[in-house]
């Protein structure tokens, strides 16, 4: 059989933890490969995510993915000033809509200061009509979180990844992991296109964490997809929803959020419904018709505005109430399992705590002097300055003049960028996780064409 | 930013280039004092009949029957010889004041500062999103829009077995296109009670049989990586079926662009989602007009044209300041119409060919239409044209013609009536 690579450390899954791990890594004395099975990184379950950089203030207090989660704000909080991942520091607000959920808040705000975080507020209705006053009638009071912040989950996976290749790190796409063989030395990892030598492997496949787990011959979580169903709305809801509006968590069941993206849409979910199929990423009507009922109560004027898009994305959820983090010395394996979607604030706060184990192994774990400069991202952000109204860019190169994608503003410029990147797109979504090309809301009624033959000439090169 | 930003001041600025805008350039550009210019983001100007290769345009405006692509070089033509100035692959992103306009094109980022503004920014189909059709998000699901760029600019493959959302005039012409690349359409979906315009294709004179599922709606899309089918229910019934196709065409359902008009807090109107208008197409702020589909969505390519011309008259006194404010009685539709255009009644106004634009939600052989004011009926027409969903239905202004200007507002509705059969055949008008 082929050899792909032989490294020191094989990463498998190029989502948001893979990635972190693999760019970590990378950055000391050692050869990495990062194994997606997947055609383009942060093609997963990271793709779904609700974009929401945690503080934590939430998180079950003495749990691994409490400190995780208060790390990684910190640490992709800095990572994203210095790469252009896009953030935009709204704020939340958890609403109560009934009595009991307004008796939760005050042991909230204490549960978030045992999370470490002290700037919790408990507010009236008045409060909360303030904040956000297009809410719909009937809320009794609010709790306000104001570090809870809105980012790009594409950007931040990309950002990762490329950041990780530059720093020397082998990506493989297309590499599904299929056999695993350990000896002495290391692990033979089985894969359709070849094998990857590797002396430690590292398990971080997200919704194939199991699967991977049970190949080192483990039988001890089961990962079920839990599938969330979102839509996205209009660019123009956007000044309903000045900062992340959610629920409180009660005995009635778990309640939907309203949030602005990054983007500048409003979105409204996500549902939460436990499914055995690992490729459902469908939507469904049942799904609709609750956010719907959501959307009527929180608030209705919202509704009358136009649905840009629905998704409907798995997250990763096992039994534990905690992150599942094991080495496994003798197998030259490591598992970083379980990891819902707090994970996007926290995998860098996991490559660091994955580092810290891998510590005490043969690996040399000793930073490099000579490390790149981490990439600097295009910005997917509405709240900076994009291409399309930058206009000493414009004039250096009238490339960031040509809008290919009105709804979006997406210029030639970018779209010619994507494609010459360290990690080019190889689909549609692809470029649209790239670029947002084609993600507005005429879905394709006007550049789908376009968008398609751009792709095709892009993929060519 | 903008501050530093080159200003480049014209007289009136039009934007959007599709037959709207590049008529109204066309009247305006020789009995105005400075420059016309129509800022368009696409490469070339024309608009949605550019994509529309079949015959059908330019009866009502040019007195031909020409082809989309025909019509819109014509358009074109006419608007240049007229000393419009076309700037094209320049998208307005936004306002910078009243008349103030954002603009990116590879020329630069700029303002153009405009004495009166014109939107014609047009209309376009709800995708399946906005629909909120739920389901598998397969390859295979277009808007007409799409499927017309994909077959016509780009040459692109379809399928063999599609389904058309919607029994609109659109709805055919995507059948057609259908047709011509290969691909049979093996039913369409309509929540009428009859197929809107299904006569009208008849007499085109290209019909073969498709099945349409009246009363009907999709429920869910499937298929993995192709659209493999689509379930359908019956509205009445709630009976489900399922058709098996690899082509699903979301067709109709038009939603005014009207993002720009909405940025700068015009007033808009909740049945046609446009910006409202008085008769000579001007919005609720001075020195801003919209015409063609951007306030009536849609009617044909024809009659949007012609709101171009009609709209000079109100531009070329706004410049003359002497299209001062006057009071305006609100125009309503009642639940037989989804909506009517225009919005507002100025006495002494005129609207665009005299008419009122309704768009039907019942079905009228021949219909009575009547206009009450403050409880009492002020006029009654009969038109000798069906009123069905899926088109513009035109009424006489004259029905309004005796509205008191100090009172309160128009109503225009349906007499009741029990007739409710499908509209008879006559001559199809593209849009």
């Amino acid at each position: 059989m082929t050899t792909l690579a032989t490294v020191d450390v094989a990463v498998i899954g190029a989502g948001i933890v893979g990635s972190a791990i693999a760019r970590d890594l990378a950055g000391r004395h050692l050869s990495v490969a990062l194994i997606e099975g997947r055609d383009d990184v942060g093609d997963g379950t990271s793709k779904a995510n609700t974009a929401i950089l945690h503080t934590g203030f939430d998180a079950k207090p003495g749990t691994l993915e409490s400190r995780m989660v208060a790390r990684g704000y910190h640490l992709l909080g800095e990572y994203a000033e210095r790469t252009g991942i896009p953030v935009e520091r709204t704020g939340a607000v958890l609403v109560a809509w009934s009595d009991e959920e307004l008796d939760a808040l005050p042991g909230l705000k204490e549960k978030a200061e045992a999370n470490g975080y002290d700037a919790c507020a408990l507010i009236g209705a008045d409060g909360v009509y303030t904040l956000v006053p297009d809410l719909g009638p009937g809320a009794l009071g609010g709790l306000t979180v104001p570090g809870e912040s809105i980012t790009c989950t594409w950007t931040t996976n990309l950002a990762l990844a490329t950041d990780a290749v530059r720093r020397g790190a082998q990506l493989l796409r297309g590499t599904r992991v299929t056999g695993v063989e350990s000896h002495q030395d290391g692990v033979r990892l089985e894969t359709a296109r070849g094998d990857v030598h590797a002396r430690w492997v590292v398990n971080a496949a997200g919704l194939g964490a199991d699967a991977v787990d049970r190949l080192f011959g483990h039988e001890r979580f089961t990962v079920t997809p839990r599938r969330g169903e979102l839509f996205v709305f209009d660019k123009l809801a956007r000044p309903k929803v000045p900062l992340i509006v959610l629920p409180v968590p009660s005995s009635r069941g778990k309640g939907v959020l309203v949030s602005p993206t990054i983007y500048g849409n409003v979105m409204l979910g996500p549902t939460s419904e436990n499914i055995e199929d690992r490729t459902a990423t469908g939507t469904t009507e049942e799904g609709f018709d609750f956010l719907l009922s959501k959307g009527e109560r929180l608030m209705p004027s919202l509704l009358e505005e136009e649905v840009t898009a629905s998704y409907a994305g798995l997250r990763a959820a096992i039994a534990s109430e905690d992150y599942l983090v094991d080495l496994d010395a003798d197998a030259r394996y490591l598992l970083v399992g379980g990891i819902r979607s707090t994970g996007l604030t926290a995998g860098m706060a996991l490559a660091e705590h994955v580092v810290g184990l891998l510590g005490a192994t043969d690996l040399d774990l000793t930073e490099r002097d000579d490390l790149p400069e981490p990439p600097r991202m295009p910005n997917l952000g509405e709240a900076g300055v994009r291409p399309y109204e930058d206009a000493e860019l414009i004039a250096r190169d009238p490339a960031y003049g040509r809008i290919v994608c009105f709804c979006e503003r997406v210029t030639a410029g970018e779209v010619r960028d994507a494609f010459a990147s360290t990690i080019p797109p190889c689909d549609l979504d692809g470029l649209r996780r790239r670029t947002r090309m084609a993600g507005g809301r005429c879905q394709g009624f006007y550049c789908g064409a376009d968008a398609a033959s751009l792709l095709a000439q892009g993929v060519a090169q | 930013m903008s501050a530093e930003l080159p200003v480049e001041h014209v007289a009136v600025a039009v934007v959007g280039g599709g037959p709207s805008g590049l008529t109204a350039a066309t009247a305006l550009a020789p009995v105005v004092d400075g420059e016309v210019r129509v800022i368009e983001r696409e490469r070339e100007t024309g608009g949605i009949p550019r994509h529309s290769d079949h015959p059908g345009y330019g009866l009502r405006d040019l007195h031909r029957f020409v082809s989309g692509p025909a019509y819109a070089r014509r358009l074109t033509a006419t608007a240049r010889d007229a000393g419009a100035v076309l700037e094209t692959e320049a998208q307005v992103t936004g306002w910078d004041g009243e008349r103030r306009l954002l603009v990116t094109s590879p020329r630069g980022r700029h303002v153009v500062e405009a004495d009166a503004v014109v939107l014609a920014t047009g209309a376009r189909e709800r995708p399946r999103p906005a629909r909120r059709i739920p389901g598998d998000r397969p390859d295979g699901v277009y808007t007409t829009g799409q499927l017309q760029n994909l077959v016509h600019l780009h040459h692109a493959e379809v399928g063999r077995r599609a389904v058309v959302v919607g029994a609109e005039l659109v709805s055919w012409s995507a059948v057609v296109t259908l047709r011509e690349a290969g691909c049979e359409t093996v039913a369409m979906v309509s929540r009428y009670a009859h197929a809107e315009a299904y006569a009208a294709f008849r007499a085109w004179g290209r019909a073969t049989h498709v099945p349409v599922r009246t009363r009907s709606r999709v429920v869910s899309i499937e298929g993995r990586t192709r659209v493999e089918a689509v379930v359908l229910e019956h509205l009445d019934t709630g009976e489900r079926t399922r058709v098996e196709c690899d082509t699903v065409v979301t067709t109709g359902d038009w939603v005014p662009d009207h993002e720009l008009a909405r940025l700068t807090g015009l007033d808009l109107d909740r049945g046609t989602r446009g910006p409202s208008v008085d008769g000579s197409l001007r919005t609720s702020r001075a020195g801003v007009f919209a015409v063609g589909n951007l306030v009536h969505p849609v009617d044909t390519a024809d009659a949007a044209a012609l709101d171009g011309r009609h709209v000079a008259d109100g531009v070329v006194a706004d410049l003359r300041g002497v299209l001062g404010e006057s009071d305006s009685v609100p125009l309503l539709a009642s639940d037989d119409f989804r909506w009517v255009s225009p919005q507002r009644l100025v006495s002494g106004q005129r609207t665009p060919r005299g008419d009122l634009l309704l768009w039907p939600e019942t079905s009228r052989l021949l219909p009575v239409v009547v206009a009450t004011q403050d409880g009492r009926e002020i006029g009654r027409a009969r038109t000798a044209w069906p009123a069905a969903p899926g088109r513009v239905y035109r009424v006489p202004a004259s029905v309004v013609s005796s509205a008191d200007p100090a009172g309160g507002p128009v109503t225009i509705s349906l007499r009741s009536t029990d007739l409710r059969r499908p509209p008879p055949r006559r001559a199809p008008r593209a849009r």
